[in-house]
């Protein structure tokens, strides 16, 4: 039973080669994508411990983009994420899915953000508490 | 004249809809795939709930006095090495050779538990502090995010330890060399899910 699992895999492998099935990697590969990864993590911690850019906003954009570079080598040398794995269905499902987060990420972040901006002056305590006091001070002489 | 239309009206359709479809030659791993996927928006969500509170401070403790970056960059390290390792077993996998498998498995597995155990250090440490998740709505978003994170990684290295006894005991067969590629599709998610934890939680939390 184990005999004969054992031997049918490999011809099985060499029969559908890696066209319907997952690609498989190499050390070559793995270290390709882990010289990659290392340079693209090494970099955006020395920008933030060593303070190297001036602007907050362009350090910030510089971070968010290498880690977007970062995922897509993880994706192509980690996952071996390409068109022909899984004939094409693993592909349109990262597609859908990535898709849907960049809607969910990047709408919610900026409709909040708007909204933030827009509730601004309500949220400074300075401002507001010379209206709330004469407000709350008719409510309290019934409790008193 | 008879036979003909029976076979029109007949056969084609059955034809037409799978007769020819080969059925797909391992249907787990694209399902696997498509759970990671849809893990994708677990993840996204909390993500979202982070960027939408991560500046709501409470009075509380802000991410540039909570966040511990050199700590950061070890677990960044131990995490990636730990995907390169598994991917070393995978390749001993595709040669037949179960005993440097399961060596790569186990050093990729320990340098998983690294990662846990000092995230669990971190947290005690910072929850010792008073920068509980009770604290703030940052820090609640904060927790919850990196938490799931580390209840994945944790939920792996059980899958791991199961995967490796199962490989002891039956040898690199058909259905261990399945898991074995889910569990190896789940490992590299995890560690590019960190990727986004670590720049966009860590890296951007401190600047803002």
């Amino acid at each position: 039973m184990s005999h004969s699992s054992e031997h049918a895999m490999p011809s099985e492998h060499e029969q559908h080669g890696d066209s319907m099935h997952v690609h498989h990697g190499s050390v070559r590969g793995y270290l390709t994508g882990f010289v990659l990864a290392a340079i693209l993590t090494v970099i955006p911690f020395w920008l933030v411990m060593g303070h190297v850019i001036d602007s907050r906003e362009v350090t910030i954009f510089v971070v968010l983009a290498l880690a977007v570079v970062q995922i897509f080598v993880h994706i192509v040398y980690f996952l071996h994420l390409d068109t022909r794995s899984e004939g094409g269905w693993n592909m349109m499902a990262f597609i859908f899915s990535a898709v849907l987060v960049i809607i969910v990420l990047g709408a919610s972040i900026w409709v909040m953000y708007t909204e933030n901006k827009l509730m601004m002056p309500m949220s400074t305590q300075s401002t507001m508490q010379p209206m709330q006091q004469p407000m709350r001070q008719p409510m309290q002489p019934p409790e008193q | 004249m008879n036979t003909t239309v029976a076979d029109t009206y007949g056969s084609a359709p059955t034809d037409f809809y799978c007769a020819k479809e080969p059925p797909a030659h391992n249907g787990t791993l694209i399902g696997f795939w498509i759970y990671l996927m849809s893990d994708c928006f677990v993840f996204a969500a909390l993500f979202v709930s982070y960027a939408v509170l991560g500046t709501s401070y409470a009075g509380g403790p802000t991410g540039a006095e909570v966040l511990d970056l050199p700590g950061l960059a070890v677990n960044t390290a131990l995490l990636l090495i730990s995907s390169v390792t598994f991917g070393f077993a995978m390749l001993q996998m595709q040669k037949r050779n179960k005993a440097g498998m399961l060596m790569w498995l186990a050093v990729a597995g320990l340098l998983a538990a690294c990662f846990v155990g000092l995230e669990i250090h971190e947290f005690l440490g910072m929850i010792a502090e008073g920068a509980g998740p009770d604290r703030s709505a940052f820090l609640s978003a904060f927790f919850t995010l990196v938490g799931t994170h580390g209840l994945h990684v944790t939920v792996g290295c059980l899958w791991l330890i199961v995967l490796m006894v199962q490989v002891g005991r039956f040898g690199i067969n058909e259905a261990n060399v399945r898991r074995l590629q889910c569990l190896s599709m789940f490992w590299h998610f995890l560690d590019l899910v960190w990727v986004g934890v670590f720049s966009y939680v860590y890296l951007v939390g401190v600047l803002v």
